[in-house]
């Protein structure tokens, strides 16, 4: 097992350093002066000098990049050209409301996808069956902004049951903090539940079909046990890989997802940070927001190896 | 060599996988949702009602009946005018961005795969580098910096889709690169790009096409949020995704603004994933269930 932990920490290092040059090059991708964009609405030539030597762009490009890594190094993503508030404050303050968002989101997808993916294969082609299979068919084709604002329409607007927008941290008040995340967490958790059915569904069927599953039938094991202890635990291997493909949409999603309820998390910084024009800002929560995806996507392909003995001894 | 199989057999198998396609349990409902598409954008100036970007301050978030099928949205301009105008975007974004990821995807796993060595490993490292970023926030950052428009989405879901196709090709042309016919052309001497664009090629691109025709619903998607975000096609222009975002705020006075465009969003998208399994069952008859 370290052995794989540290294989794929080696394969992660000459990422990360494209990752961060790729970063680092975005700002310079800008057509015409990055300057230009960022302060279209200033004319004051002083002010625009005084932003080009304060972010080095009157450097060369490697003394730049180098003056930008060593910086990266010490911690320092560098601050929002709007409110001078350095990144990784920015980025901390609004941690909260997107961990608590996909938490919430995650919790919702398995407790729809597993019952409905478990019934989906044990009794396919029935009814019951192509019920999951619509359903899953619908989450995977529905834009999350056009699910959201269907939710805000029948809850929000119509029936005023929950709150349409704003955000309650729910570890002060629970009740109004899970109100205030109930429709956003649907959301993104039924758009994942929807991928997460049809996997555990088909891998599900697979397993069904196995030679052990025969043998338990076999040798008189109830259905039950059969598709607890052999057919599940054997179909749960893909679902982690695609709940680990799936982590990228997930952000996607909760970026989409926050901009539509006004929830003050990491993916509405990214969001406003483009609209701003504050590249420094954009630059640091990207960086931020990409390593976050490739240590997640670590841990999953090591909560792979902890299933699956066969890829831990590889 | 390749020519000594005859033209009539090509063509029948061409035949039966598109024969195959079309006997697929849903591909005649995505058949049809993707030529109605086809024809609504190619058609617009035609079938529009009225004229997509006219506004009519008199007749303001007019509801659903004669005059506007659709209705009217906040400035009165017709919404399903504007639904068939933005067919036109929805389509342009998913076919052109995808085609952008298949040629410099596929033309970087060509290179990848059949120098190997470093070549292959920078390649595929940019790759993995590009895949380190959540696909969302990868066409908005870049987006960002190319500017909003069409151009600047259609480059950064191309750069989104990239890798996958990458991947693919290189994976493939390894696979085709180890087979006897490949030795028999080299042994024949033929040369390097000829062995790649006759031999290797045509026999690595099904999962190629596969992948494509999966792609294109989900660079409709794509679009229609990164539009939705306000990245995409800029006002008046119509656009689906930026339909949705401007009818948001009217969601209980006038919720046709956001569900027309929505669900030829969703019809659209739900019509490609149809046609894309069909086109998958068809070529791989391992995935035939």
């Amino acid at each position: 097992m370290l052995h794989l932990v540290l294989r794929r920490l080696a394969a992660t290092v000459p990422v990360l350093l494209l990752v961060t040059a790729g970063v680092f090059a975005l700002l310079h991708l800008t057509p015409g002066d990055p300057i230009d964009a960022m302060m279209a609405e200033s004319v004051d030539a002083a002010a625009k000098a005084a932003l080009r030597t304060e972010l080095g762009l009157d450097q060369p490009l490697p003394v730049q990049y180098a003056a930008w890594m060593g910086r990266l190094l010490r911690g320092d993503l560098g601050h929002s050209i709007r409110n001078g508030e350095p990144v990784v404050e920015s980025v901390s303050r609004r941690l909260g409301p997107s961990l608590q968002l996909a938490a919430l989101a995650m919790a919702i997808s398995l407790l729809i996808a597993f019952p409905v993916g478990i019934v989906s294969a044990v009794r396919r082609n029935t009814a019951v069956d192509r019920a999951g299979t619509t359903f899953s068919l619908f989450g995977i084709c529905m834009p999350n902004f056009l699910l959201a604002l269907l939710l805000i329409f029948v809850f929000g607007v119509t029936l005023r049951w929950l709150p349409i927008s704003g955000y309650v941290d729910p570890v002060e008040e629970p009740w109004d903090g899970l109100r205030s995340l109930a429709l956003p967490a649907v959301t993104l958790g039924l758009a994942l539940a929807a991928v997460v059915t049809r996997t555990l569904r088909s891998s599900m069927l697979e397993a069904l079909g196995e030679d052990y599953v025969r043998t338990a039938r076999a040798k008189g094991l109830a259905e039950g046990r059969v598709v607890r202890g052999h057919v599940l635990r054997n179909a749960l291997i893909p679902v982690v890989t695609v709940l680990g493909l799936q982590l990228g949409t997930l952000i996607g999603g909760a970026v989409i997802t926050e901009y539509v309820f006004a929830l003050p998390g990491v993916g509405r910084l990214v969001v406003d940070a483009v609209f701003a024009r504050d590249y420094p800002l954009v630059q640091g929560v990207v960086l931020l927001i990409a390593l976050g995806f490739i240590a997640s996507n670590l841990v999953v392909d090591l909560l792979y190896g902890l299933i699956d003995p066969r890829i831990r001894h590889r | 060599m390749a020519s000594s199989i005859p033209a009539s057999v090509i063509a029948d198998r061409r035949w039966e996988v598109l024969r195959r396609t079309a006997g697929a349990r849903l591909a005649p409902i995505g058949a049809v949702v993707l030529v109605l598409a086809l024809v609504v954008a190619v058609a617009a100036p035609v079938v529009a009602p009225h004229d997509p970007i006219r506004q009519d301050l008199g007749n303001t978030l007019a509801p659903p009946g004669r005059a506007h099928w659709l209705g009217t949205d906040n400035v009165g301009r017709d919404v399903l005018s504007r639904v068939i105008w933005g067919t036109r975007v929805s389509l342009v974004a998913g076919f052109v961005s995808v085609a952008i990821a298949v040629l410099v995807g596929g033309l970087l796993g060509i290179v990848a795969g059949y120098a190997g060595g470093r070549v292959d490993g920078l390649v595929m490292r940019l790759m993995d580098a590009v895949l380190s970023f959540p696909p969302l926030v990868l066409a908005l950052a870049l987006g960002a910096v190319l500017g909003a428009g069409l151009v600047g989405v259609l480059l950064a879901l191309g750069v989104v889709y990239t890798p996958t196709f990458a991947r693919l090709t290189r994976g493939q042309v390894l696979a085709v690169k180890a087979r006897d016919y490949v030795d028999a052309a080299r042994a024949l001497g033929a040369p390097g790009w000829r062995i790649a664009c006759r031999h290797v090629l045509p026999n690595a691109a099904t999962p190629i096409v596969v992948q494509a025709s999966l792609s294109v619903a989900f660079a409709i998607l794509a679009e229609a949020s990164l539009s939705f975000l306000g990245l995409g096609i800029q006002p008046p222009e119509a656009s689906w995704g930026s339909m949705i975002n401007a009818g948001r705020g009217y969601l209980q006075q006038a919720p046709w603004i956001v569900f027309g465009p929505g669900a030829a969003l969703f019809v659209t998208v739900v019509g490609l994933n149809f046609v894309g399994d069909a086109v998958r069952d068809a070529l791989d008859p391992r995935a035939r269930g």
